[in-house]
């Protein structure tokens, strides 16, 4: 069934069973995978996945909601007839309505849809790439982790009103996570991920180079010792801190009460002046965009800090109405529907005079951590408090050499994070989560061995 | 006649699938396969949200997809697909095939067609009656989350339920032929406290495996209390100061120090890649004489117990490490095939749409003989780990873990409690430390994500204590 079809059996259903009001969601995909193992192939995947989310509104206007894989049609007429039995329970304190934006039309810019390589190509490129990684030095014994695939999906949103939503695209991603030893010093490990609309879009060789380096750097390691440093944070780095902590701006968390904000934040100073971040889902370096959110609503940049003032919230629809403002574009679609960042751009703003810009991580002489990037953010971090104690791999920089740091973490507080930023770099990088540049923060805490 | 030949074009749960699956396995073998894996699943879930005195969300979901996974020698192709027709399985084992570049040759495997059902599901089918109804559960969850209100410091109150039920059929081409109904039920409670600019929180998470009337059972009043004070003990708690300190590790989900520091790197699935130290140090010491670790999925409810793995084969009780020594590695097919190590009915996935890999099943660090008394008393400056939080092992062996309600040890005593303590090591070197185990096992369930999906576990120890460990703190 395509997506016109799920619409008209869907809307057929939902007649024969007197339901007036729904929506629905759908996610139609294929995906290919390889991965490697020293030049032989090791697992080739491919799925044909679909998801079919449909919500519908009974006679006292309560949701309710079912999920299935089955889009056949008796599949979904027994997820209308789930929905409409869930909606027993819909929740009466916190109304959902479609979103008011679900039918403004929205200018599709070309969706740089690929066509497929197949699975043979990818094994070639991905058995070539690895070699290349494992010749690139002596000390790379593996590449334990490594996959090339590519992914064809289309996400369809369309309502009971007459909202219609379709988006497809293509993307690709190459992962490359080398292991290096070297005679009685412990194995060191790092990696790269590159993605692209589709596997020609990505740059293999710079992959390789990054995993190589990135491994080999962390050969001449030692431990730190514990105390409070100046902290260099990569792009990634920073940009995983910020999306860690993304309940801030976050709406929804707002009410639910496990957000570091209020209703009455906006406006509140978070850090110094010349920061700047913005929430842009359509960014032209976001591989991931999407024009629609899981309500239909249409996807937008939004700034969340401006001149270190924290300007707007991001918005599902009941979010937003109770707020009294717009959805912003960052729902999904749920019995209660969530909201999330999609890609965050970190930059520095014109009030910037205060910075130190004699900080800058390929020059600095004095001594500084640089993190480049932080692990197990699902248990080192708590959003609702702003504490988070992460693990790191990084680099202690001292007199103009910098050594691995083994088995550190990085400690402290959000909120203090932000006011301590000392200087924000002004050149940015793209990663695959956001756009930022260098960020120095003045004294965190560092535990190591040492 | 018509219903008939549909129901052979099609897998129908409750029915008889044999013909179809052999005829598709044939075709698989006939292409060149060594071997062929059908895994085919229908689920029926459902998950609710209580907040405050409110249920803010009801979200049933339903499905069904098939796995079909091909070796040829040691390398395999998994294709997944909802389409459970005839057409649609034997294109994805075409897929499969084609992946491998499998090419026809004289020299074919035989397959011998499939063996007697082993129907571990007859006595199951009734479980999808026998669970508690929306509204059975919204009841409980909401006097739950009532029970939370016990001051004004708290603000925010939550209660989840979730519930899996999963039906299975196995089969493959070495005459495998199972099907199975998997129940899992898990409950947690959550809390934020605030005084000031103090804030806390506190959750737990309890589940079980294969018994409907778990939730009824659940004692939801005491469990609030233990979320409750949880949350006040913390909320006034300062940071830790960082260090190398020995800790002594609670029991129950303390044992996740073990699951994150050892059990994943005695996965099959870690020597394949050549990411764990353990690799060729069978029978040999790797950890301190007091620990000896098990891990196995038959104990009767824990939450990682099952009948049958995700290759069709009985969970057998492993005994990982006896007395220091590492006896056995936690294997699956793959891990057979690539490494050697025996199978241990340890092959699991999330769902259809994963190819199985060795997993934990319930995996825990045997009682010792002392109490819990012993073990802090022998500690004259050191950190108690009362609850944990999760964590991770990176592909060298370093681990990290959370402590999310912890208390400092002054000369032999807990003192005050203490909040941002991060454990972090190296597994190899963590596993020698473990120098006394107290005489109180439990177990606690939770959720492993690894390479083929998250999974349920169970995770446990008694309390333990550990020589010296990196805590990150300020």
């Amino acid at each position: 069934m395509n997506s016109k079809e799920i619409t008209t059996q869907i809307s057929e259903a939902a007649d024969s069973l007197n339901l007036k009001k729904w929506d629905y969601g759908a996610s139609l995909s294929n995906d290919y995978s390889v991965q490697v193992d020293k030049g032989e192939a090791k697992q080739l995947k491919a799925s044909q996945k679909q998801i079919l989310t449909i919500r519908v509104w009974n006679e006292s206007n309560l949701v309710g909601i079912t999920t299935t894989s089955d889009i056949s049609e008796s599949g979904i007429k027994k997820a209308l007839n789930q929905a409409n039995i869930a909606s027993d329970f819909g929740n009466k304190n916190e109304r959902t309505e479609f979103s008011p934006l679900a039918k403004v039309p929205i200018e599709v810019k070309d969706s740089k849809k690929r066509n497929p390589v197949g699975i043979k190509k990818l094994l070639t490129l991905l058995r070539e790439a690895e070699v290349r990684l494992l010749e690139s030095h002596e000390s790379i014994k593996s590449v334990p982790y490594n996959g090339l695939s590519e992914s064809f999906y289309e996400r369809v949103y369309a309502n009971s009103d007459g909202a219609f939503r379709s988006h497809t695209k293509s993307q690709a991603a190459l992962y490359l996570y080398a292991r290096a030893e070297e005679k009685n010093k412990k194995p060191r490990s790092s990696g790269s991920v590159k993605l692209g609309y589709g596997v020609e879009d990505i740059d293999i060789e710079s992959c390789i180079k990054d995993a190589s380096n990135k491994t080999i750097s962390h050969l001449n390691y030692s431990s730190i010792k514990t105390d409070k440093y100046l902290i260099c944070f990569s792009p990634e780095s920073f940009l995983t801190i910020i999306n860690a902590f993304s309940s801030m701006f976050n709406a929804r968390s707002i009410l639910d009460g496990v957000s570091l904000s209020n209703k009455n934040s906006i406006g509140e100073k978070l850090s110094t002046e010349a920061l700047n971040i913005y929430d842009d889902g359509l960014h032209v370096k976001n591989i991931s965009s999407s024009p629609f959110d899981g309500e239909g609503t249409p996807t937008k940049r939004l700034c969340l800090i401006n001149k270190g003032r924290l300007r707007n919230f991001i918005h599902s629809e009941s979010t937003a109405r109770i707020f009294k403002t717009t959805p912003t574009g960052h729902a999904g679609l749920g019995s209660k529907v969530s909201v999330s960042p999609d890609w965050i751009v970190v930059e520095k703003s014109e009030k910037n005079s205060d910075l130190k810009t004699l900080l800058d991580h390929s020059t600095y002489k004095g001594e500084f951590v640089y993190i480049e990037e932080l692990n197990a953010i699902h248990a080192g971090v708590r959003a609702s408090q702003g504490s988070f104690s992460l693990p790191f791999d990084g680099w202690l920089y001292k007199n103009g050499e910098k050594i691995s740091i083994e088995s550190a973490t990085v400690a402290g507080d959000i909120k203090y994070l932000l006011k301590n930023i000392v200087n924000i770099e002004s050149r940015q990088e793209v990663t695959t989560s956001g756009i930022s540049p260098h960020i120095w923060v003045n004294e965190l805490s560092i535990t190591g061995d040492g | 006649m018509l219903s008939s030949q549909i129901k052979s074009n099609e897998i129908v749960f409750g029915s008889c699938n044999k013909d179809l699956l052999e005829e598709i396995i044939f075709y698989g073998i006939g292409l060149g396969a060594d071997f062929v894996e059908i895994f085919i699943e229908n689920t029926d879930n459902s998950s609710v949200l209580a907040e405050e005195d409110f249920i803010t969300s009801v979200s049933p979901s339903f499905g069904k997809g098939a796995g079909i996974r091909i070796f040829k020698e040691k390398k395999d192709g998994f294709v997944s697909t909802n389409d459970l027709t005839k057409h649609g399985l034997m294109r994805s084992v075409t897929q499969a095939i084609e992946m491998l570049d499998i090419v026809h040759n004289k020299k074919r495997e035989v397959f011998n067609g499939l063996n007697k059902l082993r129907d571990y599901s007859s006595y199951k089918k009734k479980w999808i009656n026998e669970v508690p109804s929306i509204h059975e559960i919204s009841e409980k969850l909401l006097v739950s989350t009532k029970s939370l209100k016990k001051n004004n410091k708290v603000i925010t109150r939550k209660g989840s339920y979730s519930r899996n039920l999963q039906e299975v059929i196995i089969a493959s081409s070495d005459g495998t032929y199972v099907s199975d109904i998997r129940l899992h039920q898990t409950v947690g409670l959550n809390v934020i406290a605030t005084d000031a600019q103090y804030r806390s929180s506190g959750s737990r998470r309890f589940g079980s495996s294969g018994m409907p009337n778990e939730f009824r059972l659940w004692d939801h009043e005491k469990a609030a209390n233990e979320v409750f004070e949880s949350s006040m003990n913390m909320l006034y708690a300062d940071y830790v100061d960082a260090g190398q300190m020995p800790v002594v590790l609670a029991n129950k989900f303390g044992g996740v120090i073990f699951h994150e520091a050892c059990g994943h790197l005695l996965e099959t699935t870690q020597i394949e890649r050549g990411t764990t130290p353990f690799d060729n140090k069978l029978n040999e010491k790797i950890a301190h004489e007091s620990v000896t670790a098990i891990d196995e999925g038959i104990s009767e409810g824990s939450f990682g117990s099952l009948s049958v793995d995700d290759e069709g084969m009985e969970p057998e009780k492993s005994v990982l490490i006896k007395d220091g020594i590492l006896k056995k590695f936690i294997s699956d097919r793959a891990g057979e095939l690539r490494t050697g190590h025996k199978r241990t009915g340890s092959g699991r996935r999330q769902n259809y749409s994963f190819a199985a890999a060795s997993r934990m099943r319930n995996t825990y660090i045997a009682k010792g003989e002392h109490s819990k008394e012993d073990l802090i008393n022998s500690i004259s400056d050191g950190l108690y780990c009362k609850s944990m939080g999760g964590g991770s092992v990176g592909a060298t062996g370093q681990f990290n873990f959370a402590v999310e309600e912890g208390y400092l040890i002054k000369n032999g005593k807990l003192t005050n409690p203490v909040k941002g303590a991060t454990l972090i090591g190296e597994a190899k070197e963590v596993m020698t430390k473990i120098s006394m185990c107290g005489n109180d096992l439990e177990l606690a369930p939770g959720f492993c994500g690894s390479i083929s999906g998250s999974v349920n576990v169970t995770v446990g120890q008694p309390h333990i204590k550990v020589d010296s460990i990196t805590v990150g703190g300020r």
